[in-house]
């Protein structure tokens, strides 16, 4: 389909596609295999100005938006999902301080990370706090200039890699939501450490780790916005990047489909081609219909965030929910497919199928999205009757 | 640094189609690359002006569609590019196209390396580095694989050959040529893009450089081109079918039997 990109998105997308084709198809296996952080290609994304795709101008960016985010992160997906999120991870530590950070901390932080010297993540998820953000632990207490952080950050991608954190903690726990607040900490903090790398199903060259803080001291000039607003900031950061989780799974889906479709067109059984056989095609094509109306979907999210529109919850939920859904099948499918090849590691498929399934459960679960978009549908209709 | 890359707009493909009619090279359809030797010859250039600083200025000689080549450069980091393009250029063969190339390079004045490729994928002659060098009265090293070192105007570098590398030091001004082991090249920068494609390619004709009617294009060109065919196959394969165990005692006793074992 022809979604009538600019020039300047036509290229960004074909630039985008370049990075995947020669330097992460040729060794996404080895490094899902391994589970090495994929510096080489970060070198490469760097080296293309895409860490600063979404960062203003004058902090070193490119002034681009949430659309051309999504064309990088759906290229990069299409070849593998640890490399894409490890991209996309820096956006959402970065989005607290474009969105709500004061002017010195956007000249102290965004130059470095839009030219890709430096990674971002972003610290909200806890043991105990997840889809339910609530539950959070982790303190900062104000000390006179400064807060002193306590507390552990679960899961956190780009842990350890990262040099900027942007951390959610709570500074006045009788205020319930408005008694959080957002944070800037940068790596080699006193106090502040990091956890074993976890081992995962998938997604296995991204980095994730524990963040420790541990009477961990940061100047009060480190308070990302005001103090209360933690959530917001999380809520309205979320918000804008989930239409990149949507790109992971149209991107993963398309790869899936590229790999099932080739492969059908040349392993022969009863002496022709699998892909002349109906029961092929027709899971073809509902890859093809699914992936497609789920690229529309994630791409008219994007270009409205971009052209303004200030309520997208719902609008990005949805989309976040049904590419990611749509990953997850047609990733199966393509194994299903592939057969017994689609089941081996020597084919990409199976770690496509590994990758998708992260989709479904980070940067809220499906479910939850379910419940953002239940709960405005009702609160759409109840001003009606 | 003063870095010149002569690079080559080549067709994207090894398997080059004649019209069995004309005997010339079927180019319609066939998509246009940068001639991939020439791509780490700019990489290295680039590399090397990030480390010293200076500048990197492409050149190329071609139709005027070979712009497409320079903006290639642009868009991974080349300052400055010429295209040199005249009708009168047409036809040349390797002497003509270096004294073209090398009398570009005079008028670009003072230079302190220029790297080629250490061949181009089409005519695959590694003749016009040297003959560049031979023009403009340089040294020049061939099949360059590693920069070791670059000091108050003497360079040592490391190059291949049949068995084994050699390390060779000497002064700049110089030409140098490089193989594909030297460097990974980058992709282009997202800013590269935009201003390679906003950049106007300069035009130089032989007039702008004055170049002399009787050593550039046709007439510059001492080879004569009697005729181009596509060579027959001659080699026949046999195929060996059964057990492993015996099939592998047939190919033995086959390769005995041609010398090729003992």
């Amino acid at each position: 389909m022809n979604y009538m990109l600019t020039d300047d998105q036509k290229m960004i997308k074909e630039l985008a596609k370049k990075i995947s084709d020669e330097k992460v198809i040729p060794v996404r296996a080895e490094l899902d295999e391994k589970e090495e952080f994929p510096w080489e290609v970060i070198k490469a994304l760097s080296q293309a100005d895409l860490f600063g795709l979404y960062i203003p101008e004058e902090y070193g960016g490119m002034g681009f938006g949430c659309f051309e985010t999504v064309l990088v992160v759906e290229e990069l997906s299409r070849a593998c999902c640890g490399v894409s999120v490890s991209y996309a991870a820096s956006a959402l530590g970065a989005y607290p301080i474009v969105l709500f950070g004061h002017e010195e901390q956007k000249k102290k932080y965004l130059p470095a990370i839009a030219s890709g010297e430096k990674l971002a993540a972003f610290g909200l998820t806890e043991a105990n706090a997840g889809s339910d953000a609530s539950g959070i632990q982790t303190t900062a207490k104000r000390d006179g200039n400064h807060y002193v952080l306590n507390g552990t950050k679960q899961w956190i991608t780009n842990g350890g890699e990262a040099e900027i954190y942007a951390v959610i903690a709570i500074t006045d726990r009788n205020k319930g939501s408005r008694g959080a607040s957002a944070f800037v900490i940068e790596k080699g903090t006193e106090g502040f450490s990091f956890g074993k790398k976890e081992k995962k199903m998938g997604i296995r060259s991204s980095a994730t780790r524990e963040l420790v803080f541990d009477n961990c001291r940061i100047p009060k000039e480190n308070l990302i916005g005001r103090e209360g607003m933690g959530f917001i900031v999380a809520l309205k950061t979320l918000d804008i990047t989930r239409p990149g989780i949507g790109a992971q799974g149209v991107g993963l889906a398309q790869g899936a489909l590229d790999v099932a479709l080739n492969y059908s067109r040349q392993r022969t059984q009863f002496g022709q081609t699998i892909s002349s056989f109906q029961a092929i095609q027709h899971i073809l094509a509902d890859m093809a219909i699914q992936t497609e109306a789920a690229r529309a979907l994630v791409y008219a999210t994007a270009r409205m965030i971009d052209g303004g529109e200030k309520t997208f919850s719902k609008d990005s939920a949805i989309a976040k929910t049904f590419a990611t859904d749509v990953a997850m099948k047609v990733s199966v499918d393509a194994v299903q497919i592939l057969g017994g090849y689609g089941y081996m590691r020597e084919y990409p498929v199976e770690k496509m199928m590994r990758d998708a399934k992260i989709l479904q459960i980070y940067e809220g679960t499906n479910q939850i999205q379910r419940n953002v978009i239940a709960l405005q549908l009702i609160k759409e209709n109840s001003g009606k009757n | 640094m003063n870095i010149i890359v002569c690079i080559k707009q080549v067709p994207a493909t090894t398997e080059i189609k004649i019209d069995p009619a004309t005997n010339t090279l079927v180019r319609e359809g066939t998509e246009s690359i940068v001639n991939p030797f020439d791509v780490y010859a700019l990489e290295e250039a680039i590399r090397i002006k990030e480390e010293f600083g200076g500048k990197v200025t492409a050149i190329t000689m071609g139709p005027p569609h070979a712009a497409e080549a320079l903006k290639e450069a642009i868009a991974v980091g080349a300052d400055d590019v010429i295209l040199l393009s005249d009708r009168a250029f047409a036809g040349a063969d390797t002497l003509a196209t270096s004294h073209t190339l090398s009398k570009g390079i005079e008028k670009l004045g003072d230079f302190d390396l220029i790297i080629c490729g250490k061949q181009t994928m089409d005519g695959d002659t590694a003749q016009v580095g040297p003959e560049i060098a031979e023009k403009l009265g340089v040294p020049i090293v061939t099949y360059v694989s590693q920069i070791k070192k670059i000091e108050d105007g003497h360079i040592q570098l490391q190059r291949m050959v049949e068995d084994g590398y050699e390390v060779v030091e000497t002064e700049k001004p110089l030409v140098i040529t490089v193989v594909k082991e030297i460097n990974e090249p980058r992709v282009p920068s997202l800013r590269g893009m935009m201003r390679a494609k906003k950049a106007e390619i300069p035009v130089w004709t032989a007039k702008d450089i004055n170049a002399e009617e009787e050593k550039i294009g046709l007439l510059g060109s001492p080879t004569q081109v009697v005729t181009i065919f596509v060579p027959e196959v001659s080699r026949k394969g046999e195929r060996f079918e059964g057990e492993a165990d015996k099939i592998v005692e047939q190919l033995i006793g086959k390769l005995k039997e041609d010398k090729v074992l003992n």
